[in-house]
């Protein structure tokens, strides 16, 4: 077994986890103030851009891929074009991933107890002080949930890598595509070894999620 | 002096009400809003601390909280404001609560002496019992020295004798630090024993103004029962029909003559 393992090639399972940690990175960075706006906004925008955000859940990949195919290879708007590169796959998962960055967190800010943050401007301090030192520690479970979900929903993603990025070896051939690949040229024991790989670690991920969670409540 | 002139509509439970105040506050006046639940009490309060929004003037000291121009956020009030359900930082421990509003740990540390917390500075404020995580919030409140201490029911989550030990604390600190307070409650015993002059509000306008003028008497009874809680001993006395529990200072056995003093209001 450590045999098949030491010969195979890593680098589209390298590439997966580049593109999701790099997603997760910067989603994190938009969906925070993006969820904390949600959770404490009664606009009537609200709504609106709550629906915006959750789009990529209902829409097939497809229609996120073609849209996102047109922006990408219009230089006008990036200066260049982003089809079939790793930064077009970067762009077009934050959209893909984004709800599920926004989600928890938004769930999170909402469960808190409001007076606590009243409490915090009561106590002279801005929102955005109140953010970082009393809402963020107090949705931990929400924070870890948002940031490895994003993750492993970033490595599991087909469709848009596909339509954006294509396959080329060692820029935008993540693990799934690979896979894909290997079933279409019927190397069947090769798409066993890469879907195996693939079913551990989302299951290894998962898992911690759901153990650290648990210990995190209980606190 | 206190000037508050706020409206506002309310939609509650009980339909639409205009919530109508006209109310002047002299400096150091420990005063209570009584009333209905729905009537308007809470939402008052928040109006006052800048969390929800009205018409109307709201002016402290020569200092004008709000008009039809100026709208002073929460944060540029000078308010302490106490909540029902405590709403202390769980994730800070009892002293970085404190600190929290104002790193001052001279005045941190005073405050949770006279609340006998000092001990418990370190610890969760989730790892404590609800009088002393109501004491922490009381603290809390203080921190910032308010110029209008606002207490939302800040009792009725407690029994009887961490009721009893709270509102000592509250007449300490209002003797103390000479905050003007506006205390919303039920118990008329409580809001007797605490405040000088009682408002009853009823669909959102201010019925009734009672002056509290503590009138005392004193009466000789037996001891009957003695007994210790939170380091303070009790005696229990029969008075006109009821038991009483009240604070022991001397040194008594069961038994023993004593003189109560009684709050007649």
């Amino acid at each position: 077994m450590f045999n098949i393992l030491s010969q195979l090639d890593f680098t589209p399972f390298l590439l997966s986890f580049k593109l999701a940690a790099i997603t997760t990175i910067i989603l994190f960075a938009i969906g925070l103030p993006l969820a904390w706006y949600l959770s404490q906004s009664k606009s009537k925008l609200k709504p609106i851009l709550q629906t915006i955000t959750a789009l990529p859940i209902v829409l097939p990949p497809s229609v996120l891929g073609f849209y996102m195919l047109i922006v990408l290879s219009s230089s006008n708007i990036f200066g260049t074009n982003l089809v079939f590169s790793f930064t077009g796959l970067v762009i077009a998962s934050c959209f893909y991933s984004l709800p599920f960055m926004v989600q928890p967190l938004q769930s999170g800010f909402e469960a808190l107890n409001q007076n606590m943050l009243e409490a915090s401007y009561l106590c002279g301090k801005s929102r955005f002080t109140t953010l970082l030192k009393v809402a963020l520690p107090n949705i931990k479970p929400a924070v870890l949930t948002s940031v490895i979900i994003t993750f492993a929903h970033t490595i599991g993603e087909f469709g848009v890598v596909l339509m954006i990025g294509g396959s080329i070896e060692g820029e935008t051939k993540v693990a799934s595509v690979a896979i894909y690949e290997l079933v279409e040229v019927m190397d069947y024991h090769l798409a066993h070894i890469y879907s195996g790989i693939m079913i551990f670690i989302s299951f290894a991920i998962l898992l911690a999620v759901y153990i650290i969670n648990g210990k995190l409540n209980l606190k | 002096m206190i000037n508050i002139d706020i409206q506002k509509q309310l939609y509650g439970a009980n339909g639409n009400i205009t919530l109508d105040i006209k109310l002047q506050i002299n400096k150091g006046e420990f005063i209570a809003l009584t009333g209905y639940s729905g009537s308007g009490k809470t939402t008052f309060l928040r109006i006052l601390a800048g969390l929800e929004k009205s018409s109307g003037t709201i002016k402290v000291n020569d200092k004008i909280w709000q008009n039809q121009n100026i709208f002073l956020p929460p944060q540029k009030r000078k308010i302490g404001f106490v909540f029902q359900d405590y709403a202390l930082f769980t994730n800070m421990s009892v002293e970085e609560n404190l600190l929290y509003a104002a790193n001052d740990k001279n005045l941190a540390k005073e405050l949770l002496q006279i609340t006998n917390l000092y001990n418990l500075k370190d610890k969760k404020t989730t790892s404590l019992s609800g009088g002393q995580q109501q004491r922490v919030a009381l603290c809390r409140a203080m921190m910032n020295k308010p110029e209008l201490l606002l207490l939302d029911e800040p009792l009725s989550a407690l029994d009887t004798n961490m009721r009893k030990q709270l509102q000592k604390e509250l007449l300490l600190f209002h003797k103390k630090f000479n905050t003007t307070i506006i205390f919303v409650g039920h118990d008329l015993a409580e809001i007797y024993n605490l405040t000088t002059k009682v408002f009853t509000i009823q669909n959102g306008k201010i019925i009734q103004q009672k002056i509290n003028n503590n009138i005392q008497t004193s009466i000789t009874t037996k001891i009957i029962d003695i007994y210790k809680i939170d380091n303070v001993n009790y005696a229990l006395v029969y008075i006109n029909d009821q038991y009483l529990e009240i604070e022991l200072k001397q040194n008594k056995n069961i038994g023993d003559e004593i003189i109560c003093h009684i709050n007649l209001t």
